[in-house]
């Protein structure tokens, strides 16, 4: 099972409401998916800044003055907002690789979740109306964003294993369905230099798609790799800094629907997740073909 | 006119009254507002009556439908009308995958395209497409008429027995043993008959149909192939 839902808003006007907007869709998908969720929301770059976000297992004293051992260690002022088991650590770009080794040091236990301009990416176990509470995603704004629950099938469920996936700089990955060839396709991916947290199979998908996007190529391509190198059921959404991309199997068991309007490109696995969306009733509606990519950049 | 409020009453509340339905009944009208998606809506009604969806639906809207008529002023989710038995299901918009799949009897009616695997299984349906079919639909089909104005996706009536496949359009592939067949006096007069009742007399002529069915090839075990194996 798994549910997905996807907003990528055309108006500005909605960026305040972002996050209220991909919360009742993302609940709207709680029965496809009880086991964990997660969220990804591109709610803009800082001047200067990068955003890295953590999580971690015991907060109170993974956190605790964690801003102030980053300034020592790297030289610059780093500003840290925690949200329950997560933090977003605002980091001078220049200074993004120095503060996540740094990090790796200093808080051997503290998982990265995402790192980029824009990105931020809040996920664990549960409902997915505790967690959408617990990290107040109702109150985010932002570009665009990506909600996914989860009903687990290819690996445990914890907070590593749930979705969105981040394998790359402002770049995530959410996905309905599971992957066969993953085994062989993540020992290739390690050969060429990509690392990975978990045996999850979608981590590999992200993965695959972070390293066709590293070797320079355009969204659309690395969606349409997808294709021919990966073997199994999905439908994957993607999101990068600027972009929104989505594409399934040719088989397309997975369901989906989409919908788009003069004010935002919306993603739903069910209707059900758009039926509150503004203007749902007059939107263009229809079920993305198989094998068929599709994406949006601004 | 029974007018149920779905956002209001719910589903089960809605399902348990068309389910009390039993033959005869004066109550013979009904309306469903507020689907909003909803899954199993109308499903497993056994009475005539004319019930109207004002709405999208999700999973297995009229599903094991014995002779109600629904109407859906939308679109329709995976599954529609599955295992249908007698009756009619008229969609507006399109059908998500496995529309119809494995229906007995009574008649589909889909206005605009749908996707993936539609007639799935097919025991005796008769489905009416004004749009476009997706990949592998009427795979395994059995029996009953599926009649598409549009295209036809890859693999078409694949392992096919013997169900008949009507496509006025263009079919990307047939699936195996799907073969092409000549039209006969009887083909156009069934397909008069479903273009009629499918609400798509004025959109089609039985004379622009192609006729496609089982080559009846795989029926039994060919010894010559037994070294494939």
């Amino acid at each position: 099972m798994c549910g997905i839902v996807g907003l990528f808003l055309k108006d500005p006007k909605l960026e305040p409401k972002l996050g209220a907007m991909l919360t009742d869709m993302l609940i709207t998908m709680t029965d496809r998916g009880p086991d964990s969720a997660g969220i990804a929301i591109y709610s803009g770059a800082k001047d200067g800044l990068g955003k890295i976000t953590v999580q971690s297992a015991e907060p109170e004293k993974d956190f605790k003055d964690l801003d102030g051992d980053l300034h020592d260690a790297i030289g610059q002022p780093v500003t840290i907002l925690v949200k329950s088991s997560h933090a977003v650590l605002e980091v001078p770009l220049g200074q993004m690789d120095a503060a996540r080794s740094a990090l790796a040091h200093l808080r051997p236990a503290v998982k990265v979740m995402s790192a980029g301009d824009s990105i931020e990416i809040f996920k664990e176990v549960g409902l997915p109306k505790d967690v959408a509470a617990r990290f107040e995603v109702s109150k985010m704004q932002g570009t665009h964003g990506i909600g996914h629950t989860r009903m687990a099938t290819e690996s445990a469920v914890t907070t590593m294993g749930a979705h969105p996936f981040s394998t790359g700089s402002d770049q995530c990955l959410v996905h309905n369905g599971s992957l066969s060839n993953h085994n062989g396709v993540r020992r290739e991916l390690k050969r060429l230099g990509m690392t990975f947290e978990t045996e999850n199979d979608t981590e590999v998908a992200a993965a695959f798609i972070s390293h066709k996007l590293q070797e320079g190529e355009p969204l659309g391509q690395a969606l349409e790799a997808t294709l021919t190198d990966l073997d199994g059921f999905f439908t994957f959404v993607v999101g990068t800094k600027n972009g929104f991309g989505v594409v399934r199997d040719p088989i397309a068991c997975k369901p989906a629907v989409m919908a788009e309007t003069d004010d935002f490109v919306a993603f739903g696995t069910e209707y059900r997740a758009l039926v509150n969306l503004p203007g749902i009733e007059t939107a263009r509606v229809w079920e993305p073909e198989p094998a068929t990519v599709y994406f949006w950049e601004r | 006119m029974q007018s149920f409020d779905l956002g209001k009453e719910g589903l089960r509340a809605l399902n348990s009254a068309l389910h009390a339905l039993k033959g005869q009944t004066n109550m013979t009208a009904w309306e469903v507002v507020n689907p909003k998606g909803a899954h199993a809506i109308a499903a497993g009604v056994d009475a005539p009556v004319d019930i109207t969806v004002r709405g999208s639906t999700g999973y297995y809207c009229a599903g094991m439908n014995k002779q109600a008529t629904i109407r859906i002023k939308g679109s329709a989710g995976p599954g529609v009308a599955e295992n249908m038995m007698s009756g009619t299901v008229i969609i507006d918009g399109d059908a998500s995958q496995y529309a119809g799949a494995t229906g007995c009897g009574g008649l589909l009616v889909i206005k605009g395209n749908a996707s993936s695997r539609c007639g799935i299984s097919m025991k005796g349906i008769d489905i009416v497409v004004h749009g476009n079919i997706g990949h592998m639909s009427a795979f395994m089909a059995q029996s009953g008429n599926l009649v598409v104005l549009g295209n036809a996706g890859e693999a078409l009536g694949d392992s096919l027995y013997e169900a008949r496949l009507f496509v006025r359009g263009s079919v990307k592939s047939l699936g195996a043993d799907c073969i092409e067949k000549e039209m006969r006096p009887e083909h156009y007069a069934i397909l008069e008959d479903l273009l009629r009742r499918g609400e798509a007399e004025g959109k089609a002529k039985p004379e622009e149909f192609r006729r496609y069915g089982s080559a009846r090839k795989l029926y039994n075990f060919n010894i010559d192939n037994a070294s494939a194996y």
